[in-house]
């Protein structure tokens, strides 16, 4: 076990598996030298040199759609997108081209291209660096959504990512870049689509995922001094879903709060609602309720910030609301 | 060189007969509903897919937009299975989920069409990086689009990573003067289309892309610079499209007389007229050829009538690489 932060356990996943398999590159802006704007491929460059972590002009629709080309021949490029709002310069390439070539080809030809970005608010990022746009991604049939929330998880996602031949988007959120945890020595992959409980409960089930499971296990924390005991799930891949985990865990508790940063209206967290209100309708005691930022973007002043994005105390009193 | 050259003018007389004949076909069953999804038809400008074809080797790849059919057919896609993922058939390429627009057959290294405009230039420059990046010393990528592409931010971006990274890509940019209603003289700033690639230090031409040999040249000239390392070209090849930008287009928007000047130079009758004034083929083999073309046609269109609707299931498989929806675990 090695502690390590967000950002050096993605760049040891990934030079673990760059050491395994020469046919996986990684390009973005400023990651040769720099280690990219969060560490994350920090030593990579030293490692690899110039031919396999390639530094990129500032162009997020050409290096999609070029890592797409790549991939279709079998090679498996990381496109590093450094914030996840400038993949919106490149959704065209992500939703109409990269997202169809599996479906379209008829399963002839894949597209094992994974794109990383961070996300989420931070110190006064603003609207144009804060957003968190998961949930349009995950509701594109053909992608596959990763939101790691600790060390260990990135590590070991990243490893079974750069395993298969979906296009991924790997989603780490600013905010965890600097938190720490122990990640195994060992190659310990973490398939796709198996949450984990992050802790065991039977009043009420919290669902969160990426930075705000931490928000959800501080909640559950107070709401225990409370005497509300809650199962917290940290979904950690949000396509493909882990529906089993989230149902069975409801039909034992009977109740719901769903958390995510991005706003509420139109967010991942209503699709998370209707699917418990579809397979345990019968179980709940109350209404699932959901916990996400107001319909704004993120402002730049940090008690602005704040006001609009969820807290701790949000998903608190989202729990009392229902127990 | 002569007979050289009248093989390839041969070889290239048939492939532009019979994508000719195919799409003619097309647009027929197009007019009566027999063909799923829209329709944008290359009747005119054979001569650029077939000029190109002939300056590549096999293990070359190509992209290419929503105009598309006579690429597919240059480079070796069956007209049966073709024909049949037209109609939305079981027997198609990909069993009905990509249609005209979207044909994808990388058994002759055809990565796809695309009904984006510019799509396919990003998707070629990419695969030229992998061929690049596995120093495949004998392998080029050609990217087709139409004029309406060049202005698109993608060609932009590509262009440049191309340029920057000394690609193995050839830009075959088939200017057939229209996007849709719109001239090209309306959208395009700065002259020929072709004069851009100067902007990222490589070559850009302009070819009579009514000219198969004279595509096949600059094509030719353009493979050989891209194995050697010397990186992308771009090529802009002049041509029209007689047809409406769709089937059932109404067409307001250019003149008979305009149709009818281009029409002028079609290379069908260009390399035949060649062909019988070298005396390479005489009017009855010319004839015997176009039975011969349509008789396969009419093969590719029958195959495709009598196959089978897809199963159902079809719709659900493959959106992720191990066959199903896969949405959830
Ligand atoms: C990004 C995008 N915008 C608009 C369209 C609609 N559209 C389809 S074909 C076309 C014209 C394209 O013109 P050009 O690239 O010159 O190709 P041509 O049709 O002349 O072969 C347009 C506007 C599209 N498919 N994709």
């Amino acid at each position: 076990m090695a502690e390590l932060s967000f950002g050096r356990a993605f760049a040891k996943g990934l030079s673990e598996e760059m050491a395994r398999d020469p046919n996986i590159v990684v390009l973005g802006t400023d990651i040769l030298m720099r280690g990219g704007h969060f560490g994350q491929v920090a030593g990579l460059g030293e490692q690899f040199g110039p031919t396999r972590v390639i530094d990129t002009p500032i162009s997020e629709a050409g290096l999609v759609s070029l890592g797409m080309g790549a991939a279709l021949l079998g090679l498996r490029p990381i496109v590093d997108l450094n914030f996840q709002d400038f993949m919106l310069g490149a959704m065209d390439e992500l939703i109409n081209q990269v997202a169809k070539w599996s479906y379209m080809s008829d399963g002839r030809l894949r597209v094992p291209l994974v794109i990383r970005a961070s996300d989420g608010a931070a110190h006064g990022a603003g609207p144009q660096h804060s957003q968190s746009l998961e949930g349009w991604i995950a509701s594109t049939p053909g992608l596959r959504v990763v939101v790691p929330s600790t060390p260990a998880d990135v590590t070991g996602l990243l490893k079974t990512v750069l395993r298969q031949d979906d296009p991924v988007l790997f989603f780490m959120h600013k905010m965890l870049s600097a938190i720490k945890g122990e990640v195994p020595d060992e190659d310990v992959v973490i398939p796709l689509g198996q949450a984990a409980v992050r802790r065991a409960g039977d009043d009420v089930t919290i669902i969160a995922y990426g930075i705000m499971t931490s928000y959800a296990l501080q909640a559950a924390d107070s709401l225990a001094i409370e005497g509300i005991s809650a199962d917290v799930i940290d979904l950690r891949t949000l396509s493909p879903l882990d529906v089993q985990t989230v149902v069975t865990s409801v039909k034992r508790t009977s109740r719901a709060v769903v958390v995510h940063q991005a706003p509420t209206f139109g967010g991942f967290g209503g699709e998370l609602t209707s699917i418990i209100q579809e397979q345990a309708f019968d179980y709940l005691d109350a209404p699932v309720v959901r916990v996400g930022a107001r319909h704004t973007p993120v402002p730049v002043a940090s008690i602005l910030q704040e006001a609009v994005i969820p807290n701790v105390s949000d998903i608190v009193q989202a729990v009392k609301s229902i127990c | 060189m002569d007979y050289d050259r009248r093989h390839v003018v041969e070889s290239m007389l048939q492939q532009m007969l019979f994508i000719r004949l195919f799409e003619e076909s097309v647009e027929q069953d197009a007019l009566q509903g027999m063909v799923q999804g829209g329709v944008h038809l290359s009747i005119g400008q054979e001569a650029v897919a077939v000029g190109v074809h002939h300056a590549l080797q096999s293990q070359d790849y190509v992209t290419g937009g929503h105009r598309g059919h006579h690429i597919c057919l240059a480079r070796g896609m069956d007209p049966r299975i073709m024909m049949a993922e037209l109609m939305g058939k079981a027997t198609g390429l990909s069993r009905g989920k990509s249609g005209s627009m979207h044909l994808i057959d990388p058994d002759h290294g055809i990565l796809g069409l695309n009904g984006i405009v510019a799509a396919s230039i990003g998707i070629a420059t990419g695969a030229a990086f992998a061929v690049k990046y596995w120093q495949r010393s004998d392998q080029v990528v050609v990217g087709f689009f139409g004029d309406g592409a060049g202005n698109k931010g993608l060609f932009n971006e590509s262009l440049n990573l191309a340029g920057l990274w000394n690609l193995p890509v050839i830009y075959v940019c088939e200017n057939n003067q229209y996007a849709v209603e719109t001239h090209v003289r309306q959208s395009t700033a700065g002259g020929d289309l072709s004069h851009r690639a100067e902007g990222y230090g490589f070559p850009g031409i302009t070819v009579d892309g009514m000219d198969p040999l004279a595509v096949w040249e600059a094509v030719t000239q353009a493979r050989t610079r891209a194995v050697n390392g010397e990186g992308p070209t771009l090529i802009e090849a002049q041509t029209y499209r007689y047809r409406g930008h769709d089937v059932g287009d109404p067409q307001t928007y250019r003149t008979k007389d305009e149709i009818a000047d281009w029409r002028e130079r079609d290379p069908i009758e260009y390399l035949t007229q060649m062909a019988m004034a070298n005396e390479w083929l005489d009017g009855n083999t010319i004839t015997a050829l176009r039975e011969s073309m349509q008789r396969e046609v009419d093969a590719a269109r029958r195959f495709a009538l009598e196959s089978p609707d897809p199963e159902l299931g079809v719709a659900l498989q493959y959106v992720y690489s191990q066959g199903g929806t896969g949405w959830q675990n």
